[in-house]
């Protein structure tokens, strides 16, 4: 069993929450059980079988796409984190309401 | 440099001259065993402070070569932090007014330090941070032709400045390098410093030390409006790791108690990726970029702080 942490951009899809436990030995298969329980997702994360373009997926700290891919290995316990891609050079700025 | 032989070697006629060679210093108090050999490309030494000289000076002589940047024609740049003081110290030298597109909750310090340097300042939205950036920069260049928007995340003279500068200093300094990390931003550094040292040393190792962002300052409507750098080509990277803002400051810290270096927050984050990297390996050379210095963030609350996490506002910091 393994956690995702999803972004804020998702979790409408996924009834509000922020963290889900899913089973899977890869990402590939961690993402097919997260799309069978939450269907919608599956528009959001992939395209044509591979992650879209604007989405990061990073098991045990680093980016799948720098591993193997959704044939990542994902180990029990292990922490998935689900991100938008985001630019680079915006260090300073302070999160909505500070 | 002048070669009038009645100046003493070593005056530069231009702070735009004394942008790039930067020091290389060896952090031995840091490295996890002797045969691993940590290295700091001290970047925070150039003029404005940061690595952005190199590229600002780097994309202003490339539109003025090509005659796109015309004398006195307005600079147009989304960004909030050193990319965008770099372009103000260039531009003011070069005479080119500049405007910055800049998230409206922007730290104060970032503000006044673009202000001193001559930038007028325009806010985007402050829930969509750098993303809202660049979209608004976008649309302002396409209303208006006086703009020329030099625009560091698609500029080839931005990895161009990396390759022929950054990656080649370090390329004949050393003569033997496994692995370069470097802070993910708009790839810049990664693709231009990376390939520069493959030619060297094809077996060298190039990480990404990226932030993660904190959910606050994540602002998208939808993942479809994040925003992937065109001159970021993942595939060139060999590792991509995420940072947190604790795991940045405990390298910032580190740095200073080890090595006396006072490093900003995404040099904490490299010192991080490389010890991380480090790890696994027996022996061989790491190189550190290390962006800019702290004296950026001396008001910021994480450098003693306990919850570094909290005092940071889980901000982005680079």
């Amino acid at each position: 069993m393994a956690t995702i942490r999803i972004p804020p951009t998702l979790r409408a899809e996924v009834g509000g929450a922020r963290e889900l436990a899913a089973n899977g030995s890869t990402v590939s298969d961690v993402i097919d059980d997260l799309v069978a329980r939450f269907p919608a997702l599956e528009a959001q994360l992939l395209r044509d079988g591979e992650l879209a373009d604007f989405v990061n997926v990073y098991v045990r700290g680093e980016d799948v796409r720098t591993r193997d891919g959704l044939d990542t290995e994902v180990r029990d316990g292990d922490q998935l984190i689900l991100l938008p891609a985001m630019a680079g050079g915006c260090f300073g700025v302070r999160p909505r309401g500070v | 440099m002048g070669s009038d032989p009645e100046f003493a070697q070593g005056v530069a006629t231009s702070l735009l001259d004394l942008v790039g060679s930067t020091p290389l210093v060896e952090l031995p108090r840091l490295s996890p065993r002797p045969d691993v050999r940590l290295y700091a490309k001290l970047e925070g030494q150039n003029p404005s402070g940061s690595i952005k000289d190199r590229i600002a000076k780097a994309m202003l002589d490339a539109a003025e070569a090509t005659g796109e940047l015309a004398p006195g024609r307005r600079l147009l740049e989304p960004t909030s932090g050193n990319t965008g003081i770099a372009l103000a110290l260039a531009a003011r030298l070069r005479g080119h007014p500049l405007t910055c597109v800049v998230p409206a909750n922007v730290t104060a310090e970032r503000r006044r330090l673009l202000e001193l340097y001559g930038a007028e300042i325009v806010d985007s939205p402050g829930e969509e941070g750098s993303n809202g950036a660049v979209r608004l920069a976008l649309s302002l260049a396409e209303q208006d032709s006086g703009y020329f928007m030099p625009f560091q995340y698609a500029n080839e003279a931005n990895p161009r400045a990396h390759y022929e500068g950054t990656g080649a200093e370090i390329a004949d300094a050393l003569d033997r390098v496994d692995v370069l990390v470097a802070g993910l931003g708009t790839g810049g550094t990664l693709m231009g410093a990376g390939a520069r040292l493959r030619e060297s040393f094809p077996d060298v190792v190039v990480a990404a030390a990226e932030p993660l962002p904190g959910d606050e300052v994540m602002g998208l409507r939808s993942l479809e409006d994040g925003y992937v750098p065109p001159l970021l080509d993942v595939s060139k990277l060999d590792r991509k790791l995420l940072v947190t803002n604790a795991e940045a400051v405990a390298g910032l810290r580190l740095l200073l108690e080890r090595e006396a270096v006072l490093g900003g927050v995404s040099s904490g984050a490299v010192v991080h990726a490389a010890l991380h990297l480090a790890d696994e390996l027996d022996e061989g050379v790491i190189v550190c970029v290390l962006a800019d210095g702290g004296w950026k963030y001396l008001s910021a609350d994480f450098w003693d702080a306990d919850d570094a996490e909290s005092a940071m506002e889980r901000s982005v910091w680079w």
